[in-house]
């Protein structure tokens, strides 16, 4: 931090605006990554870490603004950044499962040619896991299925730092160590120290703001696709950056309903390894599920699910309804009218001796369009006529007109416009009202702040209970964020 | 020692080979020769080699379904034009394998689902094949036939031909660049896409590779039979998936193994042969058959089982 000539920039993406359909995920956002510094990178959920991870390494295009590499701006893509040294460590692991670690190398190196490729890939992977992970006992012979997931993240990582005949000069970790112990990530991150004072740059991205702060130079924090922060390190600490990651708070003209946990809870689980809080649900509530996306909010809602249906006989009244988040993926019906998607769930109670009742699927279906607003002309057009927040409303109208006590929610708002948001939490709380228990997993924080209590996720496992008032953006972030203590 | 899956996935295909092959010998010990193995191995040429073309193509996750008609295709392409002229004979057979390329390419592009476009191809090849050999006729080239009936010293050129076989696409698939890149495909595609390859390519010259070995396996087949039939191979479409998942390949992940391919169709043919053996009608034998490939493939599973619970502990 001495040294008073500016480092040599290795990227650098300026007023980068990326829109997906209505959603602005960045929305002007400047990110500039120099020789020799490791550059911590936060945000909470859909602030645009990963779409601008994305744009840096060629694999997303942005609709304004410009991204340079070597100082130079050029041509785009995922050839051109690799062509300058940025390589990627991506959250989900993707390697080839089922090639072996030197195949990987091969894969991932298309410079590794030669007749010998196969003891070289698995020269250079061994003695760079040795360098990073001394100690690691992973055997580099294997298929990458037979290695754990922590061995797997290790030798992803390895296979990116590799020298084959150029020197990575970028390498993007997002999210390296979910799966490694905290012996391995300090080895990780002791490593990513040594790697930038021979010159190398690294963007790290994590949920640990330990690790950020010991490890990187400067911190760039995001939010709503912007960069509201940028600091060498030392001017932040963990209470200060949940607090920039926050938001304003804005006022809510919402009164909860603060209903007393009587009796018994209408669904409990039981508390996962990790943790001590079990998830519970009583009559009437609204449960919010918070936390960064993929801690295991998803798998909870599933199990939930699971549990009180049985795989092989359909019940007359299910006691659960589900609300899909990815509509394309397991909510709509494509091919279907907006009648048919909306009464799937309860063809139950709609039939008369196993035959559909058209009079009364006709009767509930205009009686939810009114209620829901479904913007629709007719009933029997194809669901796909709809935007995107009136399939969604379907979705809800198809899940509110069962008998079912309790309704799953698995961010079913993605993507949907402000205005239908407010109806559907209009209606959301006076179904509550009604004594329907609503269990709602949402990565938006106003919609975390609309439930009456709230469980915090983080690594698979409920890590704070959050009641009532105490519901506030800070304490939602302080939650889904490890301290440096849990690195 | 522990197993790598991949040992686990061999031994089964091994074994069952093994184990028919016994009872085969038992019932009829005048097979142990090298006239006997010959008979009950020569027709296995030609299901390995389309074996191996279906197993390419499983391998980046897709499934042929035309892989029956398009055998008979070539085969009846080798029984007129490749007999009568050559040159016009490439010609087609190079331009087959071009369509099974573009194929490829098409699948991925529009993000077709291949079952869909193969099933339609394979209505295609099936008319080519009618028109070319309304009738059953034709006669092999006298390269193909002399190739085929040759007898080289010690072990029948059925099983010098499955090893040569199993040789070279083990190299090709196994071993050599381009094979890891095709299993690549079929294991995650987004990588290797990311790591800056061409998934069109390779794909399009998977499907090429997959043309070329089913074109090889009409030849072997004339060569064999002598004479070609417009349905002289349909039965090839089920009897190369069904070697290829006896072999222990997968139908997605890019699991596949050409060395149990080859003996996924050896054991296959061989299952007839012991039917045959056994005295058990015609009118059953598809039925047995059946059972044999429901055993095999019960015992992996079960061997799956135990490996996954292996692990969890």
């Amino acid at each position: 931090m001495n040294d008073t000539v500016p480092k040599q920039e290795v990227v650098a993406a300026r007023g980068i605006k990326v829109a997906f359909g209505a959603v602005k995920a960045l929305d002007g956002a400047d990110l500039v990554i120099r020789a020799g510094e490791c550059v911590g990178l936060v945000g909470h959920n859909g602030a645009g870490k990963s779409t601008i991870v994305n744009v840096i390494n060629g694999g997303l295009t942005p609709q304004e603004g410009s991204v340079s590499y070597d100082g130079t701006p050029g041509l785009h893509g995922v050839a051109m950044a690799r062509a300058h040294g940025v390589r990627c460590v991506f959250q989900e692991l993707s390697l080839c499962p089922n090639l072996t670690v030197n195949e990987n190398v091969r894969v991932m190196h298309a410079d590794l040619k030669g007749a010998s490729w196969r003891r070289r890939g698995l020269e250079l992977v061994r003695r760079q896991l040795e360098e990073t992970f001394p100690g690691h006992g992973i055997d580099c012979d294997s298929t990458v299925e037979d290695l754990s997931i922590a061995e797997r993240q290790m030798v992803e990582i390895a296979i990116s730092f590799t020298t084959v005949s150029q020197r990575p000069r970028l390498v993007i970790l997002d999210e390296p160590t979910s799966s490694l112990d905290a012996g391995l990530a300090a080895q990780l991150m002791a490593y990513v120290r040594r790697f930038v004072k021979e010159g190398g740059s690294v963007l790290l991205i994590s949920h640990i703001l330990g690790e950020i702060l010991s490890t990187s130079d400067r911190i760039v924090v995001m939010k709503d696709g912007k960069v509201v922060a940028d600091k060498p390190a030392t001017e932040f600490d963990t209470r200060r950056l949940v607090e920039t990651m926050g938001s304003v708070v804005k006022e809510h003209g919402w009164k909860r309903t603060m209903g007393t946990k009587s009796g018994a809870p209408v669904l409990s689980r039981p508390a996962l390894p990790g943790s001590t809080i079990q998830l519970e649900a009583f009559g009437g509530e609204i449960i919010g599920l918070a936390g960064l996306g993929g801690h295991g909010q998803t798998e909870a809602l599933l199990d939930l699910y699971l549990s009180s249906s049985s795989n092989w006989w359909p019940t007359r009244e299910p006691k659960m309804a589900f609300v899909a988040g990815d509509r394309g993926l397991n909510g709509t019906f494509g091919l279907w009218s907006i009648l048919k998607n909306l009464s799937i769930s309860s063809l139950k109670a709609l039939s008369s001796r196993n035959m559909i009742d058209a009079d009364c699927e006709d009767e509930v279906s205009e009686r939810w369009k009114k209620r829901i607003e479904i913007r629709t002309p007719n009933m029997q057009n194809p669901i796909l006529s709809l935007s995107g927040g009136n399939q969604q409303k379907v979705l809800f109208a198809r899940a509110l007109a069962t008998t079912s006590k309790v309704v799953l929610m698995d961010d079913p708002m993605r993507g949907v416009d402000v205005g239908t948001k407010q109806e559907v939490y209009e209606i959301l709380r006076a179904e509550a009202a009604a004594g329907r228990t609503f269990i709602w997993y949402s990565t938006e924080m106003d919609e975390i702040r609309l439930c009456d209590r709230v469980y915090v996720f983080r690594d698979g496992a409920i890590a704070a209970e959050l009641v009532g008032e105490a519901i506030t953006e800070p304490n939602v972030l302080a939650a889904s964020f490890a301290g440096g203590e849990a690195a | 020692m522990k197993l790598s899956s991949g040992t686990v996935r061999m031994i089964i295909p091994a074994v069952s080979l093994a184990v028919l092959l016994s009872a085969v010998f038992y019932m009829q010990p005048r097979a142990m020769s090298y006239t006997g193995l010959n008979l009950l191995f020569n027709l296995a040429v030609p299901i390995a080699l389309a074996t191996i073309a279906q197993m390419l193509i499983m391998a980046v996750n897709d499934l042929d379904l035309s892989m029956g008609t398009f055998v008979s295709f070539a085969a009846c392409v080798t029984a007129t034009f490749l007999q009568s002229s050559p040159f016009v004979g490439l010609l087609i057979l190079i331009g087959a394998i071009a369509v099974y390329a573009a194929m490829g390419v098409i699948i991925y592009l529009r993000e077709l689902p291949s079952i869909v476009v193969t099933l339609g191809m394979s209505f295609v090849w099936a008319g080519l094949a009618v028109l070319l050999l309304p009738s059953p006729g034709g006669s092999a080239p006298d390269w193909a036939r002399a190739l085929m009936t040759s007898k080289p010293p010690v072990v029948p050129m059925a099983i010098v031909a499955s090893v040569v076989i199993a040789a070279v696409t083990h190299f090709l698939v196994m071993r050599s660049s381009f094979g890891v890149l095709i299993r690549g495909v079929g294991g995650n595609s987004r990588s290797v896409e990311r790591a800056g390859w061409s998934v069109i390519g390779i794909r399009a010259a998977t499907y090429a590779l997959a043309g070329l070995f089913a074109v090889l396996a009409g030849i072997a087949l004339v060569g064999l039979t002598t004479a070609a039939d417009a349905n002289i191979a349909l039965r090839y479409t089920l009897l190369s998936i069904a070697g290829v998942i006896l072999g222990g390949g997968e139908f997605v992940g890019g699991r596949v193994s050409p060395v149990g391919a080859v003996i996924g169709a050896l054991t296959l043919t061989l299952a007839g042969s012991f039917l045959s053996f056994m005295r058990i009608s015609p009118d059953w034998q598809i039925g047995a058959q059946g059972a044999i490939l429901i055993v095999v493939l019960g015992l992996r599973l079960f061997l799956n089982r135990l490996e996954k619970r292996e692990k969890n502990r």
